[in-house]
């Protein structure tokens, strides 16, 4: 661990304090991009067709026998979600929801999407998977945005993306706020090193800190946040207020204690039971270990108030106005739990939900034949030995109408228990997406723009 | 009812490949410095049920690693034994697959499997498993009381690298170790399964404890991860990864048995979850996904059936078909990665309708007629 002294510059940009407030800014400079939208409009419709004729950068091949995202029915009775107000007017989209439901693809749509509306934007994501790079075509996303490659910037707008590197973010905020013999000591303490790289509720603080840099560093309109796959998929929220329970804490003077005056000082602080809690804290950390932690406490001392500042006021930025909460599920039972759950809590906590997004849907067309009359025909025609594969083919419809009907069901069950809260179904692809046509396809779904699909 | 039926076709074709399998030799297409004889060593069996204390099941989000675990303990239970299934993300999982109310922290049975077997359940969580250490090593669970209310149980818990994580593991491997001298084996549980975190944290959760052990130089919290560290590699443990025939999840799957067999963790079988059967023959399927499946045989199929072939629902038809085709084609490209990772392989069917208690008694049997366990 050798810190260079120098490396303390571009972070130190980003996370200036003095940076110029750009919330009411931008809000007027969207605006003002909203009254050119009937050109832009007219404009995006006819590259559409363009693009879904070329296939765009597809590989050879792959386009021909591509099932395209349809744009769904709006279930009766649901508000729709409208995902392209929200593109042109949030300043921070957050992508939250369980594991596996295609977050980091809803996110990537979305951030593409609302750089090809015109808007200069950067998509976060905090997933130690590589998934954000597979389906943005990338090879290489490390801790600094970098502009996505093959995006449609006729509009005016542009799309960076970046995957948060939390070991780094973490030495950099030492190397902004400390000075370079306080910030070797600390890079170099054992507690820190792992704290720093392994600790599972750094991603989380790490994730908020990078977003309160992205925001203070105000080269976007848009910046669009995929969360880490959390335990409870809410941690992120907790994040800052957890951390400042910790800094707040006796438990944290206690730790500062002997390394300022000596083990003595434990009894000033806490004044009773010292040694009892002396013994405690020792059998269950273990002396050694101890030792390095209250180092590392006294070396970060300094760093705290910053610390803590900064996780407060990325905290209310996400309440702020110009935020939005995008809560992504599958078509399952767990997924949708979590959903409601999460729906729940932003609600409880005062935060802007903008709606639910239900990947992976299955649908049909065909409903006016039910499943069981699919499947009667079916065994009907294989009884008699006729039609093998009008047979099959109709199985393969009344498997599909069960799935969907299923689907259905589960989504109700949502619904019912969250009326108000407005939703946009995508439909299922066979196919994973990994570029950026596929990506532009779940936007059009997302937004329930049917030209492409008309067009293919 | 048609579900359990793939589900045996299922298995004869799972045992073919797991045939052709133990023919093809020790994998060949990782690149770990992990050799094929260090791998036997630690256990990474070819063939046969998995015959270990600890069963460690992982999983990308959204692969149904809770229900396949459970399956696996009910498997495991099945002919008279008592198996421990655990969780460790306080996401109370367990307790909905078998339609409990939440789990406290205390074992409690959640199910009986056939010959007698008794399935028991348990949430671990951090804090307890820490009072209960301090309890059992040193008599302070008062103290650790007064030292949660000065936030130095959320500190050690939560804060301090790894310490979470090794309370966690910590309390298995108590539980794997746990004695019992009424039960014939003398253990208390027979097998314990875990229900782990997904296969993106899997192997840094279960290699805290190397890493809080060169933190830790000494110490209780030392000697905890050298006991959990013990129980991974004593050829006890076997971990399990659950995947769908989708390429996120074969990806994270090929990733995570690289990132195992780097940490010298014993990497067992792989499950596919979510098997959904090809309905349409080979070349029908090929027909379909070319978009030429003829329109007219179907439309004479469907109004021989009885049903109006309208031009409508033909082109429905014919697009489902295509969907279909298009999905099992994917599927077999993944099928072929995830038979490059030279696992034994497992399949459990899609549930159409859903998971319920009757459905994991079939997987269970189901994982039992592919010899996983047994």
């Amino acid at each position: 661990m050798t810190p260079a002294t120098d490396g303390a510059q571009p972070p130190a940009d980003a996370t200036t304090p003095s940076a110029p407030k750009r919330r009411g800014a931008t809000k007027a400079q969207g605006a003002a991009k909203g009254t050119g939208s009937p050109a832009r409009g007219a404009g995006l419709s006819k590259e559409s067709k363009d693009r879904s004729r070329g296939g765009g950068a597809a590989p050879a091949g792959q386009a021909s026998g591509r099932v395209r995202a349809r744009v769904r029915p709006q279930p009766a009775g649901v508000p729709r979600l409208d995902v392209d107000d929200m593109l042109d007017s949030e300043q921070i989209i957050v992508c939250c929801g369980s594991g596996g439901v295609g977050k980091t693809t809803t996110a990537a749509a979305l951030a593409l999407r609302a750089a090809e509306r015109g808007r200069a934007v950067v998509v976060l994501t905090i997933d130690p998977a590589r998934r954000l790079a597979q389906s943005m075509g990338l090879t290489e996303l490390d801790n600094t945005p970098r502009e996505v490659i093959g995006v449609d910037r006729s509009a005016g707008g542009r799309l960076d993306a970046m995957m948060l590197d939390m070991k780094r973010t973490f030495d950099e905020i030492v190397l902004a706020h400390s000075t370079p013999d306080r910030a070797s000591q600390l890079l170099a303490n054992p507690f820190y090193q792992s704290m720093s790289s392994s600790f599972a509720g750094t991603q989380e603080y790490m994730a908020m800190e990078k977003l309160g840099q992205l925001d203070a560093a105000g080269n976007w309109d848009l910046i669009v946040v995929d969360t880490p796959p959390t335990r409870s998929a809410l941690d992120f929220l907790d994040a800052p207020t957890r951390l400042g329970t910790f800094l707040d804490g006796r438990l944290l003077r206690v730790l500062l204690a002997p390394a300022k005056a000596g083990g003595r000082a434990y009894a000033k602080v806490i004044g009773v039971g010292f040694g009892m809690f002396s013994k405690v804290l020792t059998k269950v950390i273990g002396a050694q270990l101890l030792t390095d932690v209250s180092q590392f406490v006294a070396a970060f001392e300094t760093m705290f108030g910053g610390f803590r500042q900064r996780a407060d006021k990325t905290y209310r930025l996400l309440g702020a106005p110009g935020t939005s909460f995008v809560v992504v599920a599958a078509p399952e039972v767990a997924a949708l739990r979590e959903a409601s759950y999460f729906v729940d809590r932003l609600e409880t906590d005062g935060m802007p939900l903008a709606g639910l997004v239900v990947n992976r849907m299955h649908h049909s067309d065909g409903r006016s034949l039910t499943a069981e009359r699919s499947l009667a025909a079916a065994e009907n025609l294989t009884e008699h030995g006729e039609h093998p594969v009008a047979a099959a083919v109709l199985r393969v419809h009344a498997d599909r109408l069960r799935l969907a009907e299923r689907e259905a069901r589960l989504r109700e069950r949502f619904t019912s228990a969250h009326p108000d809260t407005p939703l946009v179904e995508v439909e299922a692809l066979a196919e994973d997406v990994h570029d950026l046509v596929g990506l532009r396809e779940i936007g059009d779904a997302l937004a329930g723009d049917e030209r492409l699909a008309r067009a293919g | 009812m048609r579900t359990v039926g793939v589900g045996r076709d299922v298995i004869r074709n799972v045992r073919a490949a797991g045939a052709a399998e133990a023919n093809s030799g020790p994998c060949a297409g990782t690149v770990v410095a992990v050799t094929a004889s260090e791998r036997d060593r630690k256990g990474d069996q070819p063939a046969g049920p998995w015959r270990r204390r600890l069963h460690v099941v992982t999983g990308k989000g959204g692969t149904g690693k809770t229900t396949v675990a459970s399956a696996l303990a009910l498997a495991l239970a099945t002919g008279g034994q008592r198996v421990l299934l655990a969780e460790v993300e306080g996401r109370q999982q367990i307790a909905q697959v078998f339609d409990t109310p939440p789990l406290p922290y205390r074992e409690r049975k959640v199910a009986s499997a056939p010959g007698g077997g008794e399935v028991y359940a348990l949430a671990v969580d951090a804090e307890e498993a820490l009072l209960e250490y301090l309890e059992m090593f040193y008599n302070l669970r008062s103290a650790g009381k007064v030292l949660g209310k000065m936030g130095a149980i959320d500190f050690a818990t939560t804060i301090a690298p790894g310490v979470r994580d090794v309370l966690l593991t910590g309390k298995i491997k108590e539980a794997v170790n746990r004695p019992d001298g009424t039960r014939p084996s003398g253990l208390a549980y027979d097998a314990v399964v875990l229900d782990a975190p997904p296969t993106g944290r899997i192997t840094r959760f279960l290699n805290v404890a190397h890493e809080v052990a060169g933190l830790a130089k000494m110490g209780p919290i030392r000697s905890q991860a050298d006991g959990v560290l013990a129980v991974l590699h004593s050829g006890q443990t076997a971990v399990h990864l659950v995947t769908l025939l989708e390429e996120m999840p074969v990806q994270e799957t090929v990733d995570a048995v690289a990132e195992l067999r780097a940490a010298d963790l014993p990497v067992g079988g792989v499950v596919v979850n979510m098997v959904r059967p090809p309905l349409l023959g080979a070349k029908e399927l090929r027909a379909a996904r070319a978009g030429t499946l003829d329109a007219e045989e179907l439309a004479a199929g469907v109004k021989e059936a009885g049903l109006e072939p309208t031009a409508e629902l033909i082109a429905e038809l014919a697009r489902e078909a295509a969907q279909h085709a298009e999905r099992v084609a994917l599927e077999t490209a993944q099928r072929v990665e995830v038979a490059a990772l030279a696992r034994p392989l497992y399949e459990l069917p899609l549930a159409a309708d859903g998971m319920d208690m009757g459905m994991l008694y079939r997987f269970a049997e189901m994982l039992r007629a592919q010899r996983m366990v047994g």
